[in-house]
């Protein structure tokens, strides 16, 4: 039977026949060319036309930096070695790399702290930035603005400790008073504060930083990108609950502090950073005798958080403004009070809805602190401006220098953008 | 704690805002520091190096002055002005003295209540031009765009040289010397202009140096000098005598090499005088006897100065010029030591 089987039916086909490949034309990068670079002629002459410019750019870039010098120690050396080759002197960053950095004065064997500082805000920030972590490390968070003072400013370790104290005691009292009526736990917590602050301050021996564990810095010697960092960080971490402050206080229903608002934040808009920047280094200084003038840093840093707490208070603003009516008077209808509605209820969704706004104005804060080099502040820009084109040996480098600014600012801004991308997907409740 | 202290000072600055003007000299010498403000940078001027030590011609000055009042060449604190700052800082007593390449000018001395003490630079607006442009003088320059940086004298000089030669010209306003640098080289403008000591150090860092010159005319005067505030005479003397000892030192052949031997006595009673082995000199600016020793220790005389930040040896190449002494042709004359 089997044999008759094979033998009588000339073929069967036991499968499939395996599908050939497409045709060349219709696969592949080919297809891809054709559908995305090429569809029609217009296309066709747009992408050559593009092609030739990447091509013009990537000439003239690739060279130029293919054959950076990265070992002189001027730009005449860098000259010479290149013999009239196009190339980039990129020695300027490799000798100039601590001053890009740190600024010309900081103390080199000191390096380590601005370092570690930079190391331990990344854990601290970590939990305020990823609510996913635990709650705990928020501790460290607290705790991280006056070690980070030590660390970098130095000197005595009791500054901080009483500062930590000061506010330590207000939110001590806040806790305990604030429960029956907020004002009393508001106002008593900022006198609780003053009173360790005054008390403490008085406490601390004089000429207690001369022989500290870490040799005191004082702010003038701080300079570089750590400076950059060191204003965006501090600015926007404080402007954030002050612009929030303001926000709420703008519909407030009281009109002491709702024009009080008003009036701080459209005073401060209207005014540009570079004024007010001015104001604190140079007016500030005819107020106060000469020998008691305010930290220029400090300084510098009020004016900054004041001008972008007023541009986010109006980005809050927005936020509050697009939440219906309905969410208010559910809040009132449950029984919660002014401070509990806010907290749980108005400003998760305002804020939320407010997240694009926020990084914006963050972003455009960092950039704005390079605007401290007018003032004579070595920071990133004031140290390329400043000393390092006015050497001797680098005058003359432009390129090399500001790009490798751009490309630090880059990377920073870039970071804060896909942040804020990524928490506003992580966030996304609608219903879309 | 800051804060305290800020608030402290809130309150009292009015009061203490009247009491604080006692003599610069007894508060430099209280702190043990001398505040001096520069320039944020300046080629040969004042710039921190690799190893950010401030270094230059002016910041010579305050090293002196430092050395002659407390004795130590390194008690300075170096505070960087820009050409906005520069004036409300001294003002204001953040800074004891200035020494950032000013020019001493009428308005500046009157009516914005300054004492300049002296001149340790004079200078000179000049003209730099491409050599394949062919201009050989400044009059042929009709026309052109002209870079200039804002705020400073040279604008106005440059307004009054082409309106007094009945020339046409077009301005490029510029913010620093740096950027001037770069938008004259990429061909913004067909000249560039500002100080000749500028212009001569710029040209220095070129690629091609040798493919710009720097035409003849000089059109102002820039007589470069540190300053003091109005109204305390007794610092302002101390500065200017710091400045003339270091002048005077090159006269008399008093060198940062041969003053410890000098300083034990010499024939010259000038030098004598000068060193504070002879006469009271000293007391009766309020200082030790060896102050102008110590001034000319610090970085040499006035000369060895020179030669060593903006001199023909280095890469800002300067010839003496005016600035030699008055035995050599030049206008430095330090009045006499007696």
């Amino acid at each position: 039977m089997t044999d008759q089987t094979t033998n009588s039916i000339a073929f069967v086909a036991d499968g499939t026949i395996p599908p050939s490949p497409p045709p060349a034309g219709e696969t592949g990068p080919i297809k891809w060319l054709r559908e995305n670079l090429f569809s029609n002629a217009v296309n066709s002459v747009l992408t050559i036309l593009a092609l030739l410019a990447i091509y013009m750019i990537l000439a003239r870039i690739l060279p130029w930096v293919l054959n950076g010098v990265w070992t002189t120690s001027s730009l005449a050396e860098c000259r010479e070695v290149l013999q009239g080759k196009v190339g980039a002197c990129f020695s300027v960053l490799t000798e100039r790399w601590n001053q890009l950095l740190y600024g010309f004065k900081y103390p080199v064997d000191q390096y380590w702290r601005p370092n570690l500082a930079l190391v331990l805000l990344l854990v601290a920030i970590a939990p305020v930035l990823f609510f996913d972590l635990p709650r705990k490390l928020l501790a460290f968070t607290a705790v991280y603005p006056f070690l980070a003072f030590w660390l970098i400013w130095g000197g005595t370790i009791l500054a901080p400790i009483v500062a930590l104290l000061g506010f330590a005691a207000g939110a001590f009292v806040f806790q305990t008073y604030g429960k029956s009526s907020f004002a009393i736990g508001f106002f008593g917590a900022i006198a609780a504060a003053f009173a360790v602050w005054i008390i403490g301050g008085a406490l601390i021996p004089e000429g207690a930083s001369d022989n500290a564990m870490l040799q005191a810095v004082p702010s003038r010697d701080l300079g570089g990108f750590m400076l950059n960092l060191m204003l965006g960080v501090t600015c926007v971490s404080l402007s954030l609950p002050l612009g929030i402050a303001l926000a709420l206080g703008r519909q407030s229903d009281m009109p002491l502090i709702k024009w009080i608002c008003v009036i701080f934040i459209e005073f401060v808009r209207g005014v540009p950073l570079i004024t007010l920047l001015f104001v604190a280094s140079v007016m500030l200084a005819y107020f106060f005798p000469p020998e008691s003038t305010v930290d220029l840093f400090l300084r510098v840093v009020i004016m900054i958080t004041m001008f972008s707490a007023a541009y986010i208070a109006e980005v809050i603003r927005g936020g509050l403004a697009a939440l219906p009516k309905g969410q208010y008077e559910a809040a009132d209808s449950l029984g919660l009070d002014y401070p509990q509605a806010m907290r749980l209820i108005i400003l998760p969704q305002a804020l939320k809805i407010s997240i694009p706004g926020i990084v914006n104005v963050a972003v455009g804060l960092f950039k704005d602190t390079t605007l401290v080099s007018v003032i004579s502040m070595f920071d990133l820009v004031g140290m390329i401006r400043g000393p390092i084109l006015a050497s001797t040996e680098w005058n003359g480098v432009y390129w090399e220098l500001l790009g490798f600014a751009a490309l630090l600012f880059f990377v920073v801004c870039y970071g804060i953008s896909q942040y804020s991308q990524w928490l506003e997907r992580r966030l996304a409740t609608d219903h879309r | 704690m800051k804060k305290s202290v800020f608030l402290g000072a809130m309150a009292f600055a009015g009061l203490a805002a009247g009491a604080a003007s006692a003599g610069t000299l007894d508060d430099v010498k209280a702190r043990g520091k001398l505040n001096c403000g520069v320039t944020t940078g300046l080629v040969g001027f004042a710039a921190p190096n690799a190893s950010g030590e401030w270094e230059g011609f002016d910041v010579a000055v305050c090293r002196a002055v430092a050395a002659a009042v407390l004795g130590d060449s390194t008690a300075v604190e170096f505070v960087p002005t820009t050409g906005k700052t520069r004036f409300t800082a001294l003002a204001s007593g953040e800074i004891d003295m200035l020494a950032r390449n000013t020019t001493w000018t009428f308005s500046r001395d009157v009516d914005l209540k300054f004492e300049f003490v002296g001149i340790n630079y004079y200078d000179g607006q000049g003209f730099m031009v491409p050599k394949e442009l062919g201009v050989s003088s400044a009059k042929e320059l009709d026309g052109a765009t002209v870079c200039i940086q804002t705020g400073t004298t040279t604008e106005l000089n440059l307004a009054d040289f082409f309106r007094s030669n009945n020339i046409s010209y077009e301005p490029v306003p510029i913010e620093t010397n740096a950027e001037a640098q770069q938008q004259y080289l990429a061909g913004s403008c067909d000249v560039y202009t500002t100080d000749a000591s500028g212009l001569a150090a710029t040209r220095a860092t070129f690629d091609d140096p040798s493919g710009h010159a720097i035409l003849p005319e000089i059109i102002s005067k820039e007589p470069l000098g540190p300053l003091v505030r109005h109204g305390d005479h007794e610092w302002g003397d101390v500065v200017r005598w710091t400045l003339n000892a270091m002048i005077a030192a090159e006269e008399l052949g008093v060198t940062s090499a041969n003053i410890g031997e000098m300083s034990a006595g010499t024939d010259n009673p000038e030098i004598n005088r000068l060193l504070g082995t002879e006469g009271t000199l000293g007391e009766m600016l309020g200082l030790s006897a060896d102050w102008a020793k110590n001034a000319v220790a610090a970085n040499g005389n006035y000369g060895e100065v020179f030669a060593k930040t903006i001199g023909e040896d280095t890469p800002v190449g300067l010839a003496r010029g005016l600035n030699a002494q008055w035995t050599e042709g030049g206008l430095l004359y330090a009045p006499p030591f007696r």
